[in-house]
């Protein structure tokens, strides 16, 4: 059997650089979009074309992803004028916008296109409800479902919960010191005039909300909005001709997995998740480590989820990420800020691709705060983090998305600052 | 050929599938409350859940081996606020994650058959809060089993009384 888990130092390398994100957008974080995925879609990718600089002659490629709630690139692509090289919808929630980026550099370099669009459409509060509650709280239990569902064991929550109580037992980690995420990411929202939730938060707002399933109160627990998402990936080469600092893709890896995939809870420690098989060969492609990276955007549809990853994929010890977490290195002007924009904890529910969308313009060094806007058109940004100030990262070179599918798989991107 | 079976339980429709053959075997030892697994002829390794192969080799040869189902609450969550409508009566109720005692420590000490069942009282039924708040990490369990109907019945954990039962299973700090 191969041994796949020895990585060959001298892969991972070629492509490091060639490939760019040069445009995102969306549409605005809502309960109750009044209309269809696919105008939301359309309407996303419009604006993530207009922000590279892009007319519907220059993208050739689509790629999305859904859990059989939204619309598919065919509609989409026609509503924009686009005739597609390549396109693909495929099946996956958090951490498949890491990979799709990876399969969009795979496409345009085996030629099949040019410029890919990648976009995540849901109405996951007016229509099938992201928590699990309504249609899917009554689907018939069929399958493999058979051993899960049948014991009130279905949504996201409840189903990651073992692994985040074990985390607590194996490592001592406190409800408070995994609260202090929910602070961080409700501190940067307040700077996000797009946040659905922008208010500011305490640790003691967070362990005093009503319990969901232990270890999760529900301001642990991750906002369920409408909204689309787009990015653009092209090839550095053809970024220089476009409108935006490209954000270089260094490295990426996608829906890496623990042993077992589907119940990863047969294999241990359960405690550890699937950043410790993806982190190695992350920061093999990407030719840089943990410790280079100025940004994180640690997937936080759990506050538990943010550490987690932050752990495995070795921004600090196993075991320490509660104190990671909670002393400040994750807030903006600490060290290392995570989900500057407030995540899916506060900002919005979008699968984890509005995560690689505010690392972009951390890069560009534009984040869409309320710093006062100069003659150049420019941000000018102030750097002072107080409610409703700034949140823009001083000096932004190299950024790092951690997705999350399960405790079992996630996929992650390393990205760098352009010219 | 067998037929679908069709049943209701705490308000959701479970659906065992004519063309289901792995689960359709899996639940009619369950229906006669005998749990069995599916054990690989290669490795000798036992698997859970039911699947279509040997999660540990690949092996596609397995026979349905009788396991004894007693063992340790490894993890769990407690939940207050249910999904499915008809658990919100039981709240707080719990899923549990058990070690089993059998193949405990293979293939290597992170592995355990690990059973997902609620946690309920002899009967089958989902436990009351008095018994919830007993349970945590290291409690003792034995498997029972609820009938669902003709044919089909779901494995469950209830307290081991005969066990010698941790003096303080380890839970969520806040009750």
């Amino acid at each position: 059997m191969a041994q796949i888990d020895q990585l060959d130092p001298e892969l991972g390398a070629s492509l490091r650089e060639k490939y760019a994100i040069v445009g995102v957008g969306e549409t605005e974080y809502l309960r109750g979009s009044g209309t269809t995925t696919r105008a939301m879609a359309v309407n996303a990718i419009r604006n993530a074309m207009a922000d590279a600089g892009l007319g519907p002659g220059d993208v050739d490629g689509m790629l999305s992803y859904q859990g059989a709630d939204s619309t598919l690139s065919t509609f989409v692509s026609a509503d924009l004028g686009i005739r597609l090289n390549f396109y693909m919808d495929v099946m996956g929630g958090g951490s498949s916008t890491e990979a799709l980026t990876g399969i969009a550099m795979g496409v345009i370099e085996a030629g099949m296109c040019q410029t890919v669009a990648i976009f995540r459409s849901m109405n996951g509060h007016s229509q099938t409800r992201i928590g699990g509650t309504g249609a899917r709280a009554v689907a018939p239990v069929v399958g493999e479902f058979l051993h899960e569902r049948s014991y009130g064991w279905q949504s996201a929550g409840q189903k990651f919960a073992p692994t985040f109580l074990r985390h607590m037992y194996d490592y001592g980690t406190t409800p408070e010191q995994v609260a202090h995420v929910k602070v961080a990411h409700s501190h940067h929202a307040s700077n996000n005039p797009k946040a659905y939730y922008n208010h500011r938060v305490t640790v003691e707002d967070v362990v005093n909300s009503r319990m969901i399933c232990k270890p999760l109160h529900l301001l642990d627990c991750c906002v369920e909005t409408d909204n689309a998402t787009a990015i653009i990936v092209t090839s550095a080469e053809r970024a220089k001709d476009m409108r935006q600092i490209p954000a270089l893709i260094r490295g990426v890896v996608g829906r890496v997995s623990k042993p077992r995939a589907d119940l990863h809870y047969e294999t241990g420690p359960i405690s550890t998740v699937a950043g410790h098989y993806a982190g190695p060969r992350l920061w093999r492609n990407a030719g840089v480590g943990p410790e280079d990276v100025d940004v994180t955007g640690s997937y936080d549809a759990f506050t538990f989820t943010t550490m987690l990853q932050l752990e495995d994929y070795g921004f600090c010890k196993k075991g320490e990420g509660g104190d990671y977490v909670s002393n400040g290195t994750t807030f903006l002007g600490g060290a290392r800020p995570n989900n500057t924009s407030g995540g899916h904890l506060c900002e919005g529910y979008t699968h984890g691709i509005a995560m690689v969308v505010e690392n972009v313009r951390q890069l560009r060094h534009e984040a869409d705060d309320s710093c006062p806007i100069g003659p150049d058109g420019k941000r000018q940004h102030t750097f002072d983090y107080s409610e409703g100030g700034c949140r823009q990262v001083k000096d932004v070179e190299i950024s790092a998305n951690l997705g999350w599918a399960t405790p079992g798989t996630g996929s992650a991107m390393v990205m760098r600052r352009g010219v | 050929m067998s037929e679908t079976i069709n049943a209701e339980y705490l308000g959701m429709n479970l659906q065992v599938d004519s063309l289901d053959n792995s689960n359709l075997a899996y639940f009619k030892h369950c229906a006669a409350h005998d749990f069995h697994l599916q054990k690989c002829d290669d490795c000798g390794l036992i698997r859970y859940p039911v699947a279509e192969g040997c999660s540990w080799c690949g092996s596609g040869n397995a026979t349905w081996t009788a396991v004894e189902g007693k063992g340790a609450v490894h993890s769990y969550t407690e939940i207050h606020h249910a999904i499915q409508p008809a658990f919100k009566a039981y709240t707080p109720y719990m899923v549990l994650v058990v070690d089993l005692d059998t193949q405990k420590g293979a293939p290597t000490e992170h592995e355990a058959l690990r059973i997902i069942a609620n946690l309920v009282t002899a009967d089958g039924v989902l436990a009351p809060p008095e018994v919830v708040a007993s349970v945590g990490i290291g409690s003792r369990v034995r498997m029972v089993f609820t009938d669902v109907a003709d044919g089909l019945a779901i494995p469950q954990f209830t307290l081991d009384g005969d066990a010698e039962q941790p003096s303080q299973p380890w839970r969520y700090p806040v009750e």
